[in-house]
């Protein structure tokens, strides 16, 4: 169990967390969303004690990380920025972060088993490449066999086995009743992976939801209609309360309204179908239309996910898209 | 790849459990590991060995072959501290790995990220600090002491039947454990140093400027003023203790002048951990 409450932390004249509250519930995947500079790193920086916050508060099992008698037994975490040193070996490394909580030496040898480094652990990790970096970094995170992981993008250096590895582990963890956070500025990658969503932007909570509600309410259902009486069928449609964008060769893009009431207006009407196929907006377009206004570093403003601005806004409740300050 | 085991699903893990605070001997344990497993640890305490007999050999072996060409001023001032002059040979080039693994010890843990690791495992911060410290210290201390020892005989060996040095005169003894006591407190004081700073380049060259660099600085100021500055430096005062007697021009005598450099240290340290405390990682 992780809280979070009115969490705030400025750099300078940054604000990188701003007034952030949520709760990260054990026995499922929780996912920390936000673009590149929301606040992520952050936020799991104040959980960890790493940070000090300006104001609100972190707590971990209801006490503060810095009063837990042996954290790494309770918390295993994996941060962005590598923490090894680079001319230690693996397994030392992991060896002397054990020592200090009172860890054997045999679960040392276990998790370097379960991350899959058997063979390079003797090896200095200043050599290791970016995914057998997160694999290490992992390993440290279980190395106390923790009740709860805070982990920062996993699956960054990660090649697609590896994050098919971290994604099963991490579905595992949580099974198991274990408290996983995890945060990622991937979208299509939150949601296959986690149940539940905290959805950032600026430092600010835009979403606090299951992934399910999250894609439902984010994403424009749309139905695609071809038929040889296109024309026809669009004034039905508009008639009833759709919304028609006419593409020509018979073929029309239907929003607001389900394919079986299209269906059952073409039936009514006698009008021919050819096609009838219900689809969904891109998550990744609707994840970078809810965040665009809180993106730190856009590549061009201008970008149309051809969606609706305003339907998606809309759908999400507390979309507060903050107007100032950036996270260093 | 491995398939994931069950290794850790031994436990279902629901609720805080409950673990007991690891101690502070654990801590040592720990710090020990991670000086031992670098290489820059080896390397610098090799350099330290083979500098400071090196140059205790170079030194005093080069002034005995010119003993009889020396002039007499020159050799009533060796001659007034033998011990003094065997052991500073060795150990003023020396120092400076010290001063370097010192700084090295902790700034690397900032330079590569390992802090993070480190504090999250002792997130109260400062236990970890001591500890660190503490192994560091005996480590110096030790080698120190065992490089004085054997510094001071080779150079006993090279002075020959000109002088008379035995272990057993006046403050002989204190001053060759002195050696190793002046290098086990520069270690600290890089240490403290290197966590203030928190950057290995910055903090080396911060710490030989206050070995090599202020000393000389400190003379050109003019009069007492400067004597009495001069006196008071950390290095200065703190070699001081591989002094056999006070010398006519010394304000302080041994134990007094290792009392400020300990203080010095001591300063600096609580710097460092009220700053390490308070600073986010």
């Amino acid at each position: 169990m992780i809280e979070a409450e009115n969490l705030s932390k400025r750099y300078g004249d940054k604000t990188a967390v701003d007034d952030l509250s949520f709760t990260v519930a054990p026995g499922r995947v929780t996912g920390f969303l936000g673009p590149n500079g929301a606040g992520k790193s952050t936020t799991m920086r104040l959980l960890l004690g790493l940070d000090r916050p300006d104001r609100g508060d972190a707590r971990i099992h209801g006490r503060h990380y810095r009063d837990l008698d042996a954290p790494l037994r309770v918390v295993g975490a994996l941060l962005e920025a590598r923490a090894v040193h680079t001319g230690r070996s693996a397994y030392n490394h992991l060896l002397c972060l054990a020592q200090t909580q009172g860890i054997g030496k045999r679960r040392v040898d276990e998790v370097v088993d379960l991350v899959g480094l058997t063979g390079p652990a003797r090896k200095r990790a200043g050599g290791f490449s970016l995914g057998m970096g997160q694999r290490l970094g992992i390993a440290a995170a279980l190395l106390g066999d923790p009740s709860v992981l805070i982990l920062d993008e996993p699956v960054n250096g990660l090649d697609p086995e590896g994050i098919m590895w971290i994604r099963t582990l991490m579905q595992r963890l949580a099974a198991e009743g274990r408290t996983v956070f995890v945060s990622s500025h991937l979208m299509n990658e939150m949601a296959v992976t986690a149940e539940h969503l905290i959805v950032i932007g600026r430092g600010r909570l835009i979403a606090d939801c299951s992934t399910e509600e999250f894609i439902e309410r984010s994403t424009e259902k749309t139905v695609t209609v071809r038929s040889p009486d296109a024309d026809r069928l669009a004034g039905v449609v508009a008639a009833e309360g759709g919304k028609v964008a006419a593409g020509g060769d018979g073929l029309i893009t239907v929003t607001q309204m389900e394919a079986p009431r299209v269906g059952e207006l073409a039936a009514a009407e006698g009008i021919v179908l050819h096609e009838l196929t219900p689809s969904r907006g891109s998550l990744e377009a609707a994840f970078m239309e809810l965040t665009r206004d809180s993106v730190e570093y856009g590549a061009d403003p201008g970008i149309d996910p051809g969606i609706d601005p305003g339907a998606v806004r809309g759908a999400v409740p507390g979309a507060v898209p903050s107007p100032e300050g950036d996270p260093r | 790849m491995t398939a994931p085991t069950a290794a850790s699903a031994a436990r279902p893990a629901a609720g805080p459990p409950e673990f007991g605070r690891p101690g502070f001997g654990r801590l040592l344990v720990s710090e020990w590991t991670k000086i031992r497993t670098v290489r820059s640890t080896l390397w610098s305490l090799i350099l330290l060995v083979v500098l400071d007999l090196g140059f205790t050999a170079l030194f005093v072996g080069l002034t005995m072959s010119q003993w009889d060409n020396t002039s007499a001023g020159d050799r009533a001032a060796i001659s007034a501290d033998p011990v003094s002059f065997i052991l500073g040979s060795g150990f003023f080039l020396s120092q400076l790995t010290v001063c370097v693994l010192g700084v090295l010890v902790i700034g690397s843990e900032y330079s590569t990220g390992m802090i993070r690791a480190s504090l999250l495992a002792v997130p109260r911060r400062l236990p970890m600090l001591w500890a660190k410290a503490l192994v560091f210290g005996l480590v110096v201390l030790v080698l120190g002491i065992a490089v004085s020892f054997v510094s001071f005989f080779i150079g006993v060996g090279l002075v020959g039947d000109r002088m008379e040095i035995s272990l057993g005169d006046p403050g002989v003894l204190r001053a060759v454990i002195g050696g190793g006591l002046y290098l086990a407190m520069l270690g600290l004081f890089a240490l403290a140093i290197g966590a203030i700073v928190r950057h290995t380049a910055g903090g080396i060259t911060g710490v030989i400027g206050f070995v090599l660099v202020l000393a000389p600085l400190a003379m050109l100021l003019p009069g007492s003023i400067g004597d009495h500055v001069h006196a008071y430096l950390p290095s200065e005062a703190g070699t001081l203790i591989a002094k056999a007697q006070q010398g006519p021009d010394d304000l302080l005598s041994p134990w007094q002048g290792y009392g400020v450099f300990a203080l010095w240290t001591v300063a600096l340290l609580a710097l460092a951990a009220f700053l390490l405390k308070r600073r986010d990682a």
